[in-house]
């Protein structure tokens, strides 16, 4: 994959050294897509299923309170999603800066 | 034991023929596959040659995670808990989501074989390494002796043997899978187990969903169907509490702090995270641990709900049924030999009252929680080949559990404390000797555990996890994401952590660990036993980077070997065995 390539990553392996100021670009995009990713986890587990679980209890559905909903079954399915949506955009972010593996 | 002889005398094929057969059926087809993995070199017996797909490995990472616990336990704790047991579920898959984004890709990329070497090479310091086995060793001991429990209980019920023979058989097993293939017989062997085991799972679920609301989506069954507002109702009218309310079992702070605890315990679990050198490359490490949470939510989304079925279906099986009717239901008579399940008839009125709750002494009921998957299959009236299989699931979760253990204490063993603090000069087959004398050892150490398990070892696993978050997890999160921390406080805040943890939960259960009549201490801040891993955890942290602040950087080479495993480039070539040390360690061998 050599396309997307911002000029400067796509020449000889090793090119970017450890002091390029570019990879501290790469770890900063790597830290903030962390960092929001992080947001979702918590809102939908220890959030919506713990800390709001009082008043997200007052709201049924299909007969079972949302709060249940969120701690047993949402947060696990949005666990999943998030750790592929991870995968994908730092193979992304990888390709983008060339130091993909 | 187990009225083995007249149903062996029967022309049908019965729960016991279908138990024998499928278990024995399974164990052998594990045996075989360990055959064919044969390793001879240390990079295929610790690592598995870095050469596993990032979907097998995820299955092996589920398999290694679902331990007998999971498997036939939770549904049970969950029924037991209602809404309160959302610290497990929560709590046993949120930690993946930070195992996947704060740890395994970086550990892959570091690519060598153990959590203690990781911690040892970033803190430039073999007491660091040292330490980090120790907590290794202890975790995965105490962890597989709660394995031991659930193999028992699926040796004793489904195939009539002694608990002690049982325990021996499978880890005579287990221990060959180890001692011939390694990690890679392991990790082949991991992956048959969880298909074993999630279609055993799921077929329990579908099934009773099924059988109760006529609709085999389980999620859609409790929707559609009145099971919930019934177990609500009978939940009531038996004085249980109300299933689908929050906090009635533990505070809402304890639940956050052992959901929270639980969460990073996992990410610091050393048998969990050393899966991840096995895959080829830092990006399959990151896809790896998504496939592995999939796998994992497939049991994990179930649980709840094959709870709720359950327990609605065993409330309204025995509750106002007269106690003779009760005691000739197969299913009760041959779980009450066991122990597990026990009716008195406390007011001699001979109608089963159930009250407060499955497992409390004013109910006329005592359902161990341990036996809730095992029994649903029967309560529910499926087929025998079904009860069957959900004994060879049973079996697959503790044995693949027990191998990831046993593989963990060995490298523990024979890698960092033998080979790396003692003797650097040993040969790859001098070491790999002593690999699998240690997973000999540690299963005869596992057998002993299991046959007399000591009072408080269902505690211990729990607590495990906060020993984890609280000693492991820190120095290694922090020897990633921060450059500057050193080995005073990285060493400091371990030290730190693990301590306050270990007197704090001492304190909590010094009924069960020393044997006094109460524990010192009930809570710490508002957080039981189970929680405040999390206490230990911060506590960590925060000497950690205070100390590291106040003391030397760390040399240039380990800053640069910070940002270099920070980056996946050149992670698909294989690591060498030997570190590039001035120590004289002699050179790979082959």
């Amino acid at each position: 994959m050599t396309d997307g390539r911002p000029d400067g990553g796509t020449s000889d392996d090793g090119e970017l050294s450890l002091d390029d100021p570019r990879l501290e670009e790469y770890w900063r995009r790597n830290v903030r897509l962390i960092l929001g990713l992080f947001a979702v986890w918590f809102g939908v587990s220890l959030l919506a299923g713990i800390l709001l679980a009082g008043p997200l209890t007052e709201i049924q559905l299909g007969n079972i309170p949302v709060a249940f909903w969120f701690a047993q079954q949402g947060s696990i399915i949005v666990f999943v999603v998030l750790i592929f949506v991870y995968a994908w955009r730092m193979n992304a972010l990888d390709r983008e800066f060339g130091v993909e593996d | 034991m187990i009225g083995a002889v007249p149903t062996v005398a029967q022309l049908g094929w019965g729960v016991d023929r279908w138990s024998l057969v499928l278990i024995v059926g399974t164990l052998i087809v594990y045996f075989g596959i360990a055959i064919l993995m044969h390793v001879t070199d240390t990079d295929d017996f610790y690592v598995a040659g870095r050469t596993i797909p990032a979907s097998v490995n995820g299955m092996s990472v589920a398999a290694d995670w679902m331990s007998a616990a999971s498997f036939i336990s939770m549904s049970g704790l969950v029924a037991t808990l209602g809404f309160d047991g959302t610290i497990y579920l929560m709590g046993w898959t949120g930690g993946y989501v930070v195992l996947a984004l704060l740890i395994a890709p970086y550990l892959r990329k570091y690519g060598k074989y153990t959590i203690p070497d990781f911690i040892g090479d970033r803190y430039y310091s073999n007491t660091a390494r040292g330490v980090a086995a120790v907590a290794t060793l202890f975790v995965s001991l105490t962890y597989i002796a709660g394995q031991m429990r659930g193999v028992g209980i699926v040796m004793s019920r489904f195939l009539g043997l002694p608990i002690t023979q049982g325990i021996l058989v499978a880890l005579a097993i287990v221990a060959a899978i180890g001692v011939l293939g390694g990690m890679k017989a392991i990790t082949w062997t991991q992956a048959v187990q969880y298909v074993v085991l999630i279609i055993a799972f799921l077929i329990v679920t579908v099934a009773i969903s099924l059988n109760l609301t006529g609709n085999p989506f389980p999620q859609g069954a409790l929707i559609t169907s009145q099971i919930s507002e019934r177990l609500a109702q009978l939940q009531t009218d038996v004085q249980m509490g109300r299933y689908f309310m929050p906090f009635t079992e533990y505070s809402q702070l304890n639940v956050f702090a052992i959901a929270l605890t639980l969460m990073i315990g996992t990410a610091g679990l050393p048998h969990v995270i050393m899966r991840f050198y096995t895959v080829p490359s830092a990006s399959e490490a990151r896809l790896s641990a998504g496939y592995a949470l999939f796998f994992i939510a497939l049991l994990y989304l179930s649980v709840p709900v094959l709870a709720i079925f359950a327990k609605f279906n065993l409330i309204s099986t025995l509750h106002g049924e007269s106690v003779a009717t009760a005691q000739q239901i197969p299913w009760v008579s041959r779980w009450m030999e066991t122990g597990l399940l026990t009716i008195t008839d406390s007011n001699g009125d001979g109608i089963i009252q159930m009250s407060q709750g499955l497992t409390a002494s004013a109910s006329e009921v005592f359902v161990d929680p341990d036996i809730i998957v095992l029994s649903t299959p029967e309560v529910a009236g499926l087929a025998p080949i079904v009860i069957g299989l959900v004994a060879a699931g049973g079996m697959a979760a503790a044995l693949s559990t027990a191998d990831g253990l046993l593989i963990a204490m060995s490298s523990a063993v024979s890698h960092d404390i033998y080979y790396k603090i003692f003797r650097p000069e040993a040969t790859q087959r001098e070491r790999l000797i002593v690999a699998r004398v240690v997973i000999l050892i540690a299963a005869v150490v596992a057998a002993y555990l299991g046959i007399n398990p000591p009072g408080f070892v269902g505690e211990v696993v729990a607590i495990a996890f906060g020993l984890a978050a609280a000693s492991l997890f820190p120095p290694i999160l922090l020897g990633i994401f921060d450059q500057r921390m050193n080995k005073e406080g990285a060493i400091a805040g371990l030290v730190v952590g693990l301590s306050f943890t270990l007197v704090l939960v001492a304190l909590m259960r010094a009924n069960v660990v020393l044997g006094l009549e109460e524990p010192f201490l009930e809570l710490f801040l508002g957080v039981n036993a189970l929680g405040v891993g999390l206490y230990g955890a911060i506590l960590n942290f925060a000497v950690a980077l205070t100390v590291s602040r106040f003391t030397p950087a760390p040399p240039t080479a380990i800053q640069e070997m910070v940002q270099e495993v920070r980056l996946p480039r050149g992670s698909r070539t294989v690591a060498t065995d030997e570190p590039v040390q001035a120590d004289g360690g002699e050179p790979p061998v082959e």
